[in-house]
């Protein structure tokens, strides 16, 4: 094989570029998500978030004032800082960034560089230097109000957890991250017990009916849950559960089961026999051996399903949409932000990427804590 | 009651009571019922054992036949009535559904995905779980492209709006392209090339999944079916599709159809990205469309989907049915 060695090389290079780029492509865009998350929302809209560490040219407005006017034959002339502007100060504060270019007219605000006295024509002027300052010679007496003076100011980037405020506080965030776990807990934890007994019978009791049952499992593993909304919500309106949090509980917990009880039967075929086997002979009943012996030794299928479920339960927006009320209360994150900030937060960058940070961020926890169960569930459920 | 605290209430219930359930109905069928003692002692073993599995089984059976069984039947029956559900049209929907424009362009937008999404997953998935393979950093790369899986379909979506955003100080694709001096585009309404990238984030969150069983279905290939491979002078690429694939097409088969099975239930992607405009619309947000305002066409969109999915439904059950034996 020395032959191919040098071939081999140049295999391994063009592997190690392929696989960096293809890692790159997955992880920039939920980069870009983080760093907006963080990012001030006047920035975000000024610069791309991969310009987000450098400073920030933000287009301000300012109001030159009169109260220092000077009249000079026919001309006035304004002087001032456009620091002491109300409108400035209000943006931007006491910081008083250094101004790189300026102009007289909204469509065209960043027209002159900072420092230059600009010929406005009609031997009116305008220069505003970079500390601020400036000075504006008009023919025509300005009145009570003062002339526009559009600038552009070089703002330092700025990364704080304001969105992660604004989101929590003012758009009841906190009211959909409580009720998603109210959704995703229940539903989570109660599929597991009657899955596990069930899966117990169909792998290790013997009866008319069983090769059914486990073919119905499997069917219904793939019967789209689209079918299942409008006779689901008839049937709780009927009962008098209608859109409410039993009903989701209800159907989340129902909606599982299939994969639960498939991968737990799966799992559990493949415990050893003797076990189960010498612990009936010593006189164990179904009941104790399945307790004591086999929901124990299923730990990782329990816990593989579990994460599935949680994953599945805390990502869902269609079976929220139709099983819970459309009222505010009863939001979840995910409808909260597809239906009420993708709607009216719209252009609001800033607080769309916060928001859905804070959806991702438990799962995301989830899986990088207990990604060795999931691939192991995945592996159950998939490969024969 | 506040929902969070009920939430608790309902977990006490719930997991208390499949525990006493199961406990109780356990005692009552063997102490009341069929005692183990007396004169029928065998006998009444015997028939305890033939009740048992029943009784495991039975909180099971009833939820599935509630929330999954009954409703194949009641939305088939609903889909034959009216608007408001008191006037038995027949197949009045369907023909209404395959009239409209809408639907049909639904209908062949799902078509679409349904091939394409799958395809690039899977190939993508067996690229990556091949390449990373021999890497010291491999896993790495493999958690990396694994993570979508953790992320909703609306957080996917909104990460990939900061991509696909027509503003090029927010969108990613249109920041490339203006830098090349071109004009900025509003990718999600380009006609039928809008569909494309929404199927990227599909491919985008499904890769991973492919890759993780691809990759350990690669590892159970046996090695010497490649060193003999490499002996009698194959190369690389000749061992991968020559030698690997055609010992793990099971696999590749059992991905590609789940990814399909998925694919065509999805309907937050189109939902939170274009709310099925520009020409978008697939059935599932199509359906959504009509859900709370005319049960009968949402039920109709819903049995055509159930249509499209039973030839894999079928295949899963035959399969299933094969290794019982």
């Amino acid at each position: 094989m020395e032959n191919i060695a040098g071939q081999k090389s140049a295999l391994a290079w063009a592997t190690r570029i392929t696989v960096l780029a293809l890692v790159l492509i997955w992880l920039v865009p939920t980069i870009g998500l983080f760093v907006s998350s963080f990012r001030d929302r006047d920035q975000i809209s000024e610069t791309g978030w991969w310009r987000s560490f450098l400073p920030v040219e933000q287009g301000l407005r300012a109001r030159a004032s009169v109260d220092g006017i000077e009249v000079d034959g026919n001309t006035f002339i304004l002087t001032g800082s456009i620091y002491d502007d109300k409108e400035v100060l209000s943006t931007v504060g006491d910081a008083r960034p250094p101004v790189v270019a300026f102009g007289n007219a909204g469509r065209n605000p960043g027209q002159f560089i900072a420092g230059e006295t600009a010929d406005l024509g009609d031997s009116e002027t305008l220069l505003v230097n970079e500390d601020g300052s400036y000075r504006y010679v008009v023919n025509e007496d300005p009145g009570k109000r003062g002339p526009r003076i559009y600038f552009y100011a070089s703002t330092p980037p700025v990364f704080s957890f304001a969105n992660y405020r604004a989101v929590l506080s003012a758009d009841n965030m906190d009211q959909a991250f409580i009720n998603t776990l109210t959704v995703t807990i229940p539903t989570t934890i109660i599929p597991i017990l009657m899955a596990a007994f069930a899966a117990y019978a169909l792998a290790w009791m013997d009866f008319k009916g069983r090769g059914l049952m486990i073919a119905a499992i499997v069917a219904l593993l793939v019967v789209p849950l689209q079918l299942a909304l409008v006779p689901a919500l008839q049937m709780h309106n009927a009962v008098g559960i209608g859109q409410s949090f039993v009903g989701i509980w209800l159907a989340h917990t129902a909606f599982g089961l299939p994969l639960a009880v498939y991968l737990l039967r799966n799992y559990m075929v493949g415990l050893p026999r003797d076990i189960i086997e010498s612990a009936k002979v010593d006189g164990a009943t179904d009941f104790q051996v399945f307790l004591k012996i086999v929901l124990p030794l299923s730990f990782p299928a329990l816990a593989s399903f579990a994460i599935f479920q949680f994953l599945w339960t805390w990502n869902d927006l269609l079976v929220a949409k139709v099983f819970l009320p459309s009222s505010e209360e009863a939001k979840v994150m995910t409808v909260k932000i597809a239906d009420d900030l993708l709607g009216s937060r719209g252009g609001d960058w800033g607080i769309l990427a916060t928001a859905a940070f804070v959806s991702i961020g438990v799962p995301f926890l989830v899986f990088f804590t207990l990604q060795r169960y999931l691939v192991r569930g995945l592996l159950a459920g998939s490969v024969k | 009651m506040n929902p969070a605290l009920q939430g608790l209430v309902t977990i006490f219930i719930g997991v208390g009571g499949c525990m006493a359930y199961f406990y109780v109905s356990n005692l009552i069928l063997d102490k009341v019922i069929y005692p183990a003692k007396g004169p029928n002692i065998s006998q009444n073993i015997n028939r305890a054992n033939l009740v048992r599995p029943w009784l495991f089984l039975l909180p099971v059976i009833i939820l599935l036949t509630l929330y999954l069984v009954y409703p194949v039947v009641g939305s088939f029956v609903r889909s034959l009535y009216n608007r408001s559900g008191d006037e038995f049209i027949g197949l009045g929907n369907y023909s209404s559904l395959i009239g409209s424009s809408d639907f049909r362009v639904a209908f062949f937008n799902n078509a679409l995905w349904a091939l394409v999404v799958p395809a690039l997953s899977t190939f993508l998935g067996l690229v990556i779980a091949q390449l990373t393979d021999r890497l010291s950093w491999g896993n790495i790369a493999k958690s990396i492209i694994f993570m979508p899986m953790a992320i909703s379909f609306v957080g996917a979506s909104l990460i990939w709006k900061f991509v696909y955003a027509p503003d090029p100080d927010i969108g990613l694709i249109n920041a490339i392209l203006t830098s090349f001096g071109m004009e900025a585009v509003d990718v999600l309404q380009i006609p039928f090339w809008n569909n494309l990238f929404l199927m990227v984030l599909l491919i985008w969150v499904q890769t991973g999944f492919a890759m993780v069983i691809l990759s350990a279905a690669l590892r159970g290939v046996p090695e010497e079916t490649i060193e003999a491979a490499i002996i009698d002078g194959a190369n690389p690429f000749q061992v991968f599709f020559k030698i690997q694939v055609p010992q793990i097409v099971a696999t590749i088969i059992v991905v590609w159809t789940t990814i399909t099975i998925g694919t065509l239930k999805i309907f937050d992607i189109v939902y939170a990205m274009t709310g099925g405009n520009f020409g978008t619309q697939i059935l599932p947000s199509y359906m959504m469309q009509f859900m709370f305002r005319d049960d009968g066409r949402a039920t109709a969109v819903a049995v055509l989907i159930m249509i499209i999915v039973s030839p894999v439904v079928i295949s899963n059950v035959r399969q299933a049915r094969k290794e019982l034996r």
